[in-house]
C-alpha cells in the first residue's frame, strides 16, 4: 500500500516538473520572440512599458507588499534614476553604462536619505513623510530650470552608447533591454523573498513589536528594505529615461508614485508576480483610456477606489482563493 | 554570573508609580514566580527588563552586563526571551513560519538576502526539531490564527525557546486557558531544560506554587514579600492582600 502511494507520488511528481519546465521554456520563448509575433510595433511599445513599470512596481512591492511600508515617495526614486543619465547625456556623455551606474548611485543616495528620515515613522505618518520627501525631489527638478529644464525636462537621451561602436536604437532593442533588466529584477526579487531577510520583512509587516522581542533589529531591516526597493525603482527610472529618450518632472511626480502603488495593490501586494499582473492591467487600461479621454488621473482614482472596495487582496489574492477553492482546500 | 540583577528599579507614568524601587537577583537555573494583584506592576516590570520601556530610575543587569539603556533586540541577543500575556504571534503566517522567525531572530545570517532560507541547514533543522519536539509537526502548515487558543499559548513558549534563551520570562503563560489545558502548559514548563532560568508571572496559584523555587510578591509596584513558596503561603501580608479569599477557602 505504502509502495503504491510512493509510486503514485513519483508518477505525479514527474509530469508536474516536466510541465513546469515546459512552462518556463514557452514563457521564455514567448518573451524573446514577442516583437516578431505581434502584429504591430504598438504592442512592442506597450510590452516595453509593461516591463519597465513592472520592474518599478516589483521594487515597490518589496517595501509595500512584503515589509508593509506604504511609500508614496518612490516616484522620486524612479525620477532620480531617470534624471541622472539625462543630465549626464546633456552635460557630459551619453553612455548607457555610465548613465546607469550614476543613476543607480543617485537612487541609492536618495533612498538612504529618505530611509534615514522616514523609517522611524510608521503607519499613516510614514505615507505622509514619504509623500513629502518625494515632493521635495519633484520640486527640485521642476524648479531648477537652468539645470533640469524645468517643466520641459531634458531631451536627447536617445541612442546611448552601450559598446564602443554600438549604440541602442530601434524599438526592439529597447524591448530587449527592458526585458533583460526585468528578468534580473524578477530573479533578485525571488531570491530576496525566499531568503532569511525576506522572511524578516514579512515578519515586520505582520507584527513589528514581536520581531523586536525575537531579537530582530527592526529599524535596520526596514532601512535595508527601503534602500533595496528604492534602488530597484531607480533602475526602472534609468531604463525608462533611455527608452523614452527624454525626461520631465512627471517622471519624479506624485502621479508616478500613486500609479506604482496602484499597480502593486491591483496585482496583489506581497505576492511574487502580483506587481507584473497589476502593471500589465493598468497600462492596458491607460492606453485604452488615452484614446477617449485625457482624464487618466480620474480613471486612476476610480480604479483605486474600486480595487480597495472589491478586491483588496488584488488579482493574485483573488486567484489564490479561487484556485484553493477548486482544489477543495480552505 | 547572575542572569538577572535589578537595582532600585522604578517606573512612573505621568504620576502613576507603576514600579517602585524594586530590587532582586536571580541565580542561574532558578525558577522565580512573581505574583500580585492586577495592576501591581508585574508586566511593566517585564517590559523594563526586556527593554520595551525605559525605566525612570534604577539599573538592570543581564548576565553581568548592564543593559538599562540597551534596545530590546540587543537584550534578546544576550540570551533573554519572553512570552506575552496577550498572545503575540504572527497570526497570518503558518506555524512553521512563526517558529522560523523565532529561530532567525538571534541568528547571525538574518540579513542574508541572496540565498533561500531553506539552504541554511541549521536554521531549517532547528525549526523542524522544535516543531517535532513539542508535537506540532502535523500543524506546521496551518495559519496560526486557525490554531486553538491553547495551542497558541504553547507556541508562545516554543517561540521564546527558539532563540536559545538562557533566561525566559513567561508572562502569564496560562492566561485565559480552561483548567484542562492549564496543566498541559504547566507540565510543558516543567519539562524545560533545568539549566534555563525562569522568571514567571502567574495568576493561577496552583501553577505558581508548582513551578516556583522562590516567589516575589508585588503590590502597587513594590515588593512586599519574597521567599520560598512555603514561606509565602503562610505570609500574613500576602494572605491578606492576595491570597485572602483563597486562603479562607482552603482553610
Amino acid at each position: 500500500m505504502e509502495a503504491l502511494g510512493a509510486l503514485r507520488g513519483g508518477e505525479l511528481r514527474r509530469p508536474m516538473e516536466l510541465r513546469k519546465l515546459l512552462a518556463y521554456f514557452f514563457t521564455a520563448a514567448l518573451l524573446v520572440l514577442y516583437p516578431f509575433i505581434v502584429p504591430s510595433q504598438y504592442f512592442t511599445t506597450l510590452a516595453t512599458q509593461v516591463l519597465i513599470f513592472s520592474t518599478f512596481s516589483m521594487g515597490l512591492n518589496l517595501l509595500l507588499g512584503y515589509t508593509g511600508m506604504a511609500s508614496l515617495g518612490h516616484g522620486a526614486l524612479f525620477g532620480a534614476g531617470a534624471y541622472v543619465p539625462a543630465l549626464l547625456s546633456k552635460y557630459v556623455i551619453n553612455n548607457f553604462w555610465i548613465g546607469m551606474s550614476t543613476g543607480l548611485l543617485m537612487a541609492l543616495l536618495i533612498s538612504v536619505v529618505f530611509a534615514l528620515i522616514a523609517v522611524r515613522i510608521s503607519g499613516v505618518y510614514f505615507i505622509f513623510i514619504t509623500l513629502a520627501l518625494g515632493q521635495v525631489i519633484w520640486a527640485l527638478v521642476f524648479g531648477w530650470k537652468s539645470v533640469t529644464g524645468g517643466d520641459e525636462g531634458i531631451t536627447g537621451l536617445g541612442s546611448p552608447l552601450v559598446w564602443p561602436s554600438f549604440s541602442l536604437s530601434g524599438g526592439n532593442q529597447y524591448y530587449y533591454l527592458a526585458l533583460l533588466f526585468f528578468l534580473i529584477v524578477l530573479m533578485i526579487t525571488y531570491r530576496v523573498i525566499t531568503s532569511p531577510f525576506g522572511h524578516a520583512m514579512v515578519g515586520i509587516r505582520e507584527n513589528e513589536s514581536r520581531m523586536r522581542a525575537l531579537g530582530f533589529n527592526v529599524w535596520r531591516c526596514k532601512f535595508i528594505a527601503f534602500v533595496v526597493s528604492g534602488v530597484i525603482s531607480g533602475l526602472a527610472g534609468v531604463i525608462w529615461a533611455y527608452y523614452t529618450g527624454f525626461v520631465n518632472p512627471r517622471d519624479a511626480s506624485f502621479e508616478r508614485s500613486t500609479e506604482a502603488v496602484l499597480m502593486v495593490i491591483l496585482g496583489g501586494s506581497g505576492t511574487f508576480l502580483g506587481p507584473v499582473v497589476g502593471t500589465t492591467i493598468i497600462l492596458i487600461i491607460k492606453n485604452i483610456v488615452a484614446i477617449y479621454t485625457k482624464r487618466w488621473l480620474f480613471v486612476l482614482g476610480m480604479a483605486y477606489i474600486l480595487i480597495i472596495l472589491f478586491a483588496s487582496k488584488g488579482v493574485m489574492g483573488a486567484l489564490k482563493g479561487r484556485l484553493k477553492g477548486l482544489l477543495g482546500q480552505t | 554570573m547572575k542572569p538577572l540583577v535589578i537595582e532600585n528599579l522604578s517606573k512612573s507614568f505621568e504620576g502613576l508609580q507603576a514600579v517602585w524601587d524594586v530590587s532582586f537577583q536571580i541565580e542561574a537555573g532558578e525558577r522565580v514566580v512573581i505574583i500580585g494583584p492586577n495592576g501591581a506592576g508585574k508586566t511593566t516590570l517585564f517590559n523594563l527588563i526586556t527593554g520595551v520601556l525605559p525605566p525612570t530610575e534604577g539599573r538592570i543587569h543581564l548576565f553581568g552586563e548592564e543593559v538599562t539603556h540597551l534596545p530590546s533586540h540587543r537584550r534578546t541577543r544576550l540570551g533573554i526571551a519572553r512570552t506575552f500575556q496577550i498572545t503575540n504571534l504572527f497570526p497570518e503566517l503558518t506555524l512553521h513560519e512563526n517558529i522560523l522567525l523565532a529561530v532567525l531572530g538571534t541568528h547571525p545570517r538574518q540579513y542574508v538576502m541572496h540565498k533561500a532560507v531553506t539552504s541554511f541547514g541549521p536554521i531549517v533543522e532547528k525549526t523542524q526539531s522544535l516543531l517535532s519536539e513539542w508535537g506540532f509537526e502535523e500543524n506546521m502548515h496551518t495559519l496560526v490564527r486557525n490554531l486553538s487558543y491553547g495551542m497558541q499559548r504553547q507556541i508562545e513558549v516554543i517561540m521564546a525557546l527558539a532563540c536559545d534563551a538562557k533566561l525566559l520570562l513567561l508572562d502569564e503563560a496560562t492566561a485565559g486557558l480552561p483548567p484542562g489545558e492549564i496543566s498541559t502548559l504547566s507540565s510543558m514548563i516543567l519539562k524545560l531544560d533545568p539549566k534555563i532560568t525562569l522568571l514567571i508571572i502567574e495568576h493561577d496559584m496552583n501553577v505558581a506554587f508548582q513551578l516556583a523555587h522562590r516567589m516575589i510578591v508585588l503590590q502597587n509596584g513594590r515588593v512586599i514579600a519574597e521567599g520560598p513558596p512555603e514561606k509565602i503561603k503562610v505570609d500574613s501580608k500576602v494572605q491578606e492582600i492576595y491570597l485572602g479569599e483563597e486562603g479562607v477557602e482552603n482553610a
